[in-house]
């Protein structure tokens, strides 16, 4: 599904990815792990095609394509996601108007066929029920005046909703407490599908107790230093990156 | 391959103002200039009582002596008034009986227009009396409104057959020194647009017209007059395009609203003159001046507008809270892009008791544009509890472009309440990476986003005339990203 090879990546003229290597199967679901800094974010903005994220060598190939060439809405419509981190506010666009621009844009962008208000909002309630999300939050102009957990939950939805190939989320877990925490990961398991791949970016090994990952992939200083079984979610949680990061060298 | 390329931006650029036709049917012209006689002329094609004329003479007298305005925020080359014409119209129009007696050419520049003028009207319910250059040539559903009492025809065919309330009227709320631009138009307003609604009656349909600058070099100078008796309530649209042209042509028109008694009048304006090219080159210079007299107590004027259009705009609709307890609302939408310059806002003159006034304003501006917002909020001494919100919003697309607040507040008595809030804000990098990422291209996602930042006011709009609102939007903003 994803092959990530010496991926060197610069923002603001900085070399932040430095030859990272990855790859992630169809039906896979991979966890990256590391410091604040380590590049994880940076990470999931080049496989979503963000401005400003220059790729300077290395390939992505995504289903035998290259994904670096195509726009970040060309890569959205071929089912790449990113859940984000700090989801955007845009005020005056109602949750519920910029589910069905975005669902037509993406059909539209594939050869298929729009869907009506009607079909949107059907669609949208079928998914809506499992992560919570109200009615009253569809009216909502999207995010505005949301709490942490209204919009992650959120954009798990709209993972819900778009059925990606690719879903990529990070830090999916900041933010939340507990109980939204499991709701989220109840929500990510839901979509755990043969052909879908997953990469799950986060700090924390809290998140991988409820979405138990196949790979775990330790980044550091723009490299994947150390890969293994969902054990060593649990390894890093023991010793900390700074011990991991020391024996890797 | 290049040239290729070349060819399609061409044709691209070629369709961005979809309005820029021409259309071919003879005109018959005042002779160019401005002089008494230019004057008399146009009153003599209008079979103009004498009144009239002397009304028009008198303007023309006040305005040799007056200068042009300085002090708005735009920049244009000055305008030689002599060298334009003031009367243009299509030859042999005697008046219409009926649609099918209309050139069918002139027809079909309204079907490009978008304007359902025959059977879509009728499903639309909208009465439209359709300006042509200087004269009205169609007007439809008279007999509807004949029914319900309500008066709505060119101000031509007003000033001839219902003498007696365009006399009491008639620049009783601009009067005819006000202003340059309006003295202008007083002295040589061409056509325009009458509306009466009698005594508690409430208009049954929207009222539009389309005003249309066909004729090369000619200014257009429309006059409507809108009367809604006491309790009377009518809503109107105004809707405006002008062929493309390399010369900037003059547009100054005077609106009058006069809401008597528990009357209230909703006065919409969607704008889409020529705007000039991507250079600077063409366009209308969009000078008018509008404004509402809440004469009778607990009346209430709203003004709605869609500004996309013109080289320049210099636009001020107000409104007087003459009456006690009367309202006035200013809601505008001001979309200013390549090398447009817009100054626009309005005036809230409160003069009578517990007024209150509410202006919601969304300033666009996108390449290198100039959009200022300038409005006054005057509470005279005897205006008791009035009231006032202001909201001002700007928003910045690019990095090239400005957007300006100049609001002027005037308390003159102490149980006032004002209220201002303005913000500024861009079209932030995130917002448009978060709607790329699902899937939205970019030009959708800026439409998308600018839509949401006007909402308020585009939710003022009667329905049908927000959708294309919301779409002219769009249109304007195209490209904008780079």
């Amino acid at each position: 599904m994803l092959e990530i090879k010496d991926l060197h990546a610069k923002v603001d003229g900085k070399e932040i990815l430095k030859g990272l290597t990855l790859s992630v199967g169809a039906g896979e679901v991979h966890a990256i792990m590391g410091p604040n800094g380590s590049g994880k974010s940076t990470l999931s903005y080049v496989l979503a095609g963000r401005a400003g994220y220059e790729i300077t060598g290395g390939s992505i190939t995504y289903k035998g394509e290259d994904l670096t060439t195509m726009s970040p809405d060309q890569r959205a419509s071929k089912g790449v996601f990113l859940a984000m981190q700090y989801p955007v506010e845009i005020p005056g666009v109602t949750t519920l108007t910029f589910l069905k621009t975005a669902l037509n844009a993406q059909r539209r962008a594939r050869g298929e066929k729009e869907v009506d208000a009607v079909g949107v909002l059907r669609l949208v309630r079928e998914k809506a029920a499992a992560m919570k999300v109200s009615e009253e939050m569809l009216k909502r102009a999207l995010n505005v005046g949301f709490s942490g957990g209204e919009k992650k939950r959120l954009e798990i939805l709209q993972m819900a909703l778009f059925q990606p190939a690719l879903a990529v989320l990070d830090e999916t877990d900041s933010g939340l407490d507990i109980d939204a925490l499991k709701l989220v990961a109840e929500g990510v398991n839901a979509l755990r599908a043969p052909d879908r791949a997953m990469l799950v970016i986060t700090h924390y090994q809290r998140l991988l107790d409820y979405i138990v990952p196949d790979r775990v992939h330790v980044l550091s200083a723009g490299r994947i230093i150390k890969e293994g079984g969902k054990e060593l979610a649990h390894e890093l949680e023991a010793k900390g990156y700074e011990q991991i990061i020391k024996d890797a060298a | 391959m290049a040239a290729i390329e070349t060819r399609e931006k061409v044709a691209e650029l070629g369709d961005k103002y979809k309005y820029g036709f021409v259309t071919d049917i003879e005109m018959e012209r005042a002779p160019k200039g401005l002089s008494e006689d230019t004057v008399k002329y146009i009153s003599a094609k209008k079979n103009e009582p004498g009144w009239m004329l002397e009304w028009r003479l008198g303007a023309f007298a006040r305005w040799k002596e007056m200068r042009e305005p300085n002090w708005a925020r735009v920049h244009y080359p000055k305008i030689d008034y002599q060298d334009a014409y003031y009367y243009a119209a299509p030859k042999n129009t005697p008046k219409k009986q009926s649609l099918d007696e209309v050139d069918p050419k002139l027809l079909e520049t309204y079907k490009k227009l978008g304007i359902p003028l025959h059977e879509q009207m009728a499903l639309a319910g909208v009465a439209v009396d359709a300006v042509f250059d200087s004269v009205s040539v169609a007007t439809t559903f008279k007999d509807k409104l004949n029914e319900a009492g309500v008066i709505f025809c060119a101000i031509s065919e007003a000033i001839r057959d219902h003498s007696e309330l365009v006399k009491k009227y008639l620049g009783s709320v601009v009067p005819v020194s006000d202003n340059f631009f309006a003295t202008l138009n007083s002295a040589v307003f061409s056509d325009g647009t009458f509306v009466y609604v009698p005594k508690g009656v409430r208009c049954p349909m929207e009222l539009s017209t389309y005003f249309r600058i066909n004729a090369n070099n000619t200014g257009q100078f429309e006059r409507t007059l809108i009367i809604a008796d006491e309790g009377a309530y009518v809503s109107y649209l105004e809707g405006c395009t002008a062929p493309k042209r390399d010369e900037n042509q003059l547009h100054a028109a005077v609106v009058e609203l006069i809401a008597l008694e528990g009357a209230e009048i909703k006065y919409s304006t969607v704008q889409n003159w020529y705007p000039g090219d991507e250079n600077g080159l063409g366009g209308i210079y969009n000078f008018v001046t509008k404004r509402g007299d809440c004469r009778g107590a607990r009346s209430k004027i709203s003004w709605t507008q869609v500004e996309t259009g013109s080289a320049i705009t210099w636009k001020y609709p107000s409104v007087i809270l003459r009456g006690d307890d009367t309202v006035g609302e200013f809601y505008s939408i001001a979309i200013a892009n390549h090398f447009q310059q817009a100054d626009t806002g309005t005036k809230m003159i409160h003069l009578g008791k517990n007024t209150k006034s509410r202006i919601i304003s969304k300033g666009i501006s996108a390449g290198k544009a100039q959009n200022t917002y300038r409005g006054l909020v005057s509470v005279h001494p005897k205006a008791e509890k009035a009231r006032n919100y202001t909201q001002c919003d700007s928003l910045l697309i690019g990095g090239e472009c400005g957007a300006h607040t100049v609001p002027y507040i005037e308390a003159r008595n102490p149980t006032a309440r004002i209220e201002h809030e303005a913000t500024t804000s861009k079209i932030a990098e995130d917002q448009l990476f978060y709607c790329l990422q699902r899937g939205i291209p970019q030009d959708e996602a800026v439409s998308l986003i600018v839509n949401g930042f006007c909402k308020e006011v585009l939710q003022q709009l009667p329905m049908e005339f927000a959708v294309e609102a919301q779409k002219l939007v769009s249109i304007s903003l195209e490209g904008s990203v780079g």
